[in-house]
């Protein structure tokens, strides 16, 4: 019998429970400072373009203020061992984009086209119903695990939804990315709602089948190629991600979707070979399709020459191709914002026109924050991730596990792609920055994946119940024969 | 509005987002708990695993005094693995049933092929001495050499043999 304390590899450690604090002071502590942040932002504003403290500052505050305090009281009762990062961190990115949704709202350019005007007020009612979505969540969602019985709906589900947009007559084409359906006025974007759908049915999936995509494999050269018959599932969603970029022609959604599968897939298993075929299948898939796809080579075309699709898109050339301009004014707005940015309200990003306030208010962060206040929230987008994988690494049940890695996985992605997008390290594609962008679709799905995961988080932080106590000591006494 | 009000609320907002940020990593730094896991057995690893024993001492007090009323003096107070997959793990013995096995709600989950889902269980008799019992799995469970049948006390030290994983109960 060897002994522990000799072993070589540091296995050696002592596992003791101790009692959690619920966390939920801190929680409140960090929401009025989030509340603040913006509250603050929005006075900048004011003051830079009006020189006055804007009429609505007290309205917006209460309401960013009231729903903050609306989400902490419902953790407060209903999730009160939650992760104490999750909520502020997302009141924050909300707030922020509300202050810039305003701060664009204010542009003469933009209100003559229609884009801005009065968006600031959308959105916080969208707001108001994400964060309505949320509270269902946590009140009706007692234990994340009653997900898992509806795996395979979720499925079914997750298809009809990424299958809406290609409807005719209900799929609406925005600027050439076929990603939102349009009922009446309303138009909704399925796919913001799709990807909390998909993660829970690959969760349930991926934990029912992952020791037969772990474990049947054969090694070479480092690493696990897994039997061809394992290959099913990965293809299977490889090939709809694929129909996806060609029928929606958004390689966003794409991206995001096979991302997701394959992070969920290598969490599941363990196996970098899902990674490296992953990687190569994405890679494969987005050039073949871009290979004959306009409206793909169009992006592609302006991530690569941004500058050159610019000249084509000023001279008005009329070879029947849209050249986009934005790639490069994007750079510009984060260009002329250098390190420490022109401050709220005084840089030029409304220059970008359309989308200036949904896709491309990256830039107007980065123009106004500059570099410093953009690494800032990024990194606040970082922290939601690592409150999510934290979340999974502590939750105890691999369904729990699997569905918080598949959120903050996706999110991570979305983050990932837009800002990339943007920043022009990968092409542009029609996805929104959660919680910052403009949209109602992205801002309801993103505070339901919030509340998700403030579930998993109450459910794996929660101090496991005190040891039953034993009856043999009560007043009973058992006589054993010995 | 002046330039400098301007430029000062400008430098202000990023200093108040990046005081966000901080606190917000100060908040995860004192989240920092949970499972208690003492990395033992790397001497520069020492002195900080003292500190944590005596932490470990003065935070659960209510329930050492539970369980040290009935213990003898030479009554083990850990369960340690000390072969298998999850070698090193200990568990405090405090009055409460250990079940072992591989399905996810045991005390210690059992990554063994030769483990069954619900494979044994530790728990204390009235006397407190520590019973081993196997409940009913496919590979049995080994007290030293021999196979299990009934409940069987624990002697101090003795290994205790599921599939791969061996634990012992130690003072």
């Amino acid at each position: 019998m060897s002994s522990t304390t000799n072993t070589p590899t540091h296995h050696t450690s002592t596992i003791g429970a101790i009692g959690a604090p619920s966390r939920r002071n801190t929680e409140l502590a960090m929401l009025v400072f989030a509340v603040v942040i913006p509250v603050f932002a929005y006075a900048n504003v004011g003051l830079a373009i009006d020189d006055k403290v804007p009429a609505g500052l007290l309205g917006y505050g209460l309401g960013l203020g009231l729903l903050a305090g609306v989400a902490h009281l419902v953790v407060r009762r209903f999730a009160p061992y939650a992760d104490p990062l999750l909520l502020p961190l997302a009141t924050l990115l909300n707030g922020l984009g509300l202050v810039a949704i305003w701060r664009l709202d204010q542009s003469k350019l933009l209100q003559s086209i229609g884009v801005a005007g009065g968006k600031a007020t959308n959105q916080l009612i969208y707001t108001a119903l994400g964060i309505t979505l949320f509270v269902v969540a946590l009140i009706f969602l007692k234990d994340h695990r009653t997900l898992q019985r509806y795996t395979y709906i979720s499925m079914a589900g997750a298809l009809v939804l990424l299958l809406l947009p290609l409807i005719p007559g209900l799929g609406a084409n925005v600027y050439g990315a076929k990603i939102w359906i349009q009922i009446g006025s309303f138009t909704i974007q399925p796919g913001e709602f799709a990807k909390i759908v998909l993660a829970i049915f690959f969760a349930g999936y991926l934990m029912v089948k992952r020791d037969a995509l772990a474990l049947a494999s054969r090694r070479f050269m480092g690493l696990y190629l897994p039997r061809g018959r394992d290959l099913g599932p990965i293809v299977v969603v490889w090939m709809i991600s694929i129909l996806i970029l060609v029928f929606e022609t958004d390689l966003g959604t794409s991206l995001l979707f096979f991302g997701m599968f394959v992070i969920m897939l290598y969490v599941a298993t363990e196996r970098t070979s899902w990674i490296v075929f992953g990687l190569l299948m994405s890679a494969v898939g987005a050039v073949g399709v871009a290979s004959f796809e306009p409206h793909i080579q169009t992006r592609v075309q302006a991530w690569l020459n941004p500058l050159h699709e610019y000249k084509l898109s000023q001279a008005g050339s009329h070879d029947g191709i849209l050249h986009s301009e934005q790639a490069m004014q994007a750079l510009w707005a984060f260009g002329s914002g250098g390190t420490l940015g022109t401050g709220w309200g005084q840089g030029h990003s409304e220059l970008i026109r359309f989308a200036a306030n949904s896709d491309f208010i990256l830039a107007t962060f980065g123009e106004e924050l500059g570099l410093a206040g953009l690494m800032a929230i990024l990194l606040v987008y970082g922290l939601i991730v690592e409150r999510g994988i934290r979340t999974a690494l502590a939750a105890r049940d691999p369904f729990g596990k699997l569905l918080a890695v598949g959120l903050s996985g996706a999110f991570a992605l979305q983050v990932f792609v837009v800002a990339g997008g943007v920043m022009g390290l990968i092409p542009l594609t029609g996805m929104t920055m959660p919680f910052l962008a403009y949209g109602g679709s992205s801002v309801i799905a993103n505070w339901a994946l919030i509340g998700i995961l403030i579930r998993i988080s109450d459910t794996a932080r929660r101090p496991a119940p005190a040891p039953a106590s034993n009856p043999d000591v009560e007043m009973t006494q058992v006589v054993r024969p010995s | 509005m002046s330039e400098l009000t301007l430029t000062v609320m400008r430098l202000g907002f990023l200093a108040v987002l990046w005081l966000f940020v901080i606190v917000a990593v100060q908040v995860i730094r004192s989240d920092l708990f949970g499972t208690r896991v003492t990395q033992r057995g790397s001497r520069r690893e020492a002195g900080r695993q003292q500190q944590q024993a005596a932490r470990q001492q003065a935070a659960p007090p209510q329930q050492r005094q539970q369980s040290g009323g009935r213990q003898r003096r030479n009554a083990p107070t850990k369960l340690v693995v000390s072969e298998g997959t999850l070698t090193g793990t200990t568990v405090a013995l405090q009055g409460q049933t250990i079940t072992l096995g591989r399905a996810h709600d045991s005390t210690i989950v059992l990554d063994d092929d030769y483990a069954s889902s619900r494979h044994a269980r530790i728990y204390p008799d009235r006397d407190g001495n520590w019973i081993v019992e196997d409940l009913g799995s496919t590979n049995g469970t080994y007290l030293d050499r021999s196979r299990l049948t009934t409940p069987t006390p624990i002697p101090l030290g003795a290994p205790i043999r599921i599939g791969k994983t061996v634990i012992e109960l130690r003072k």
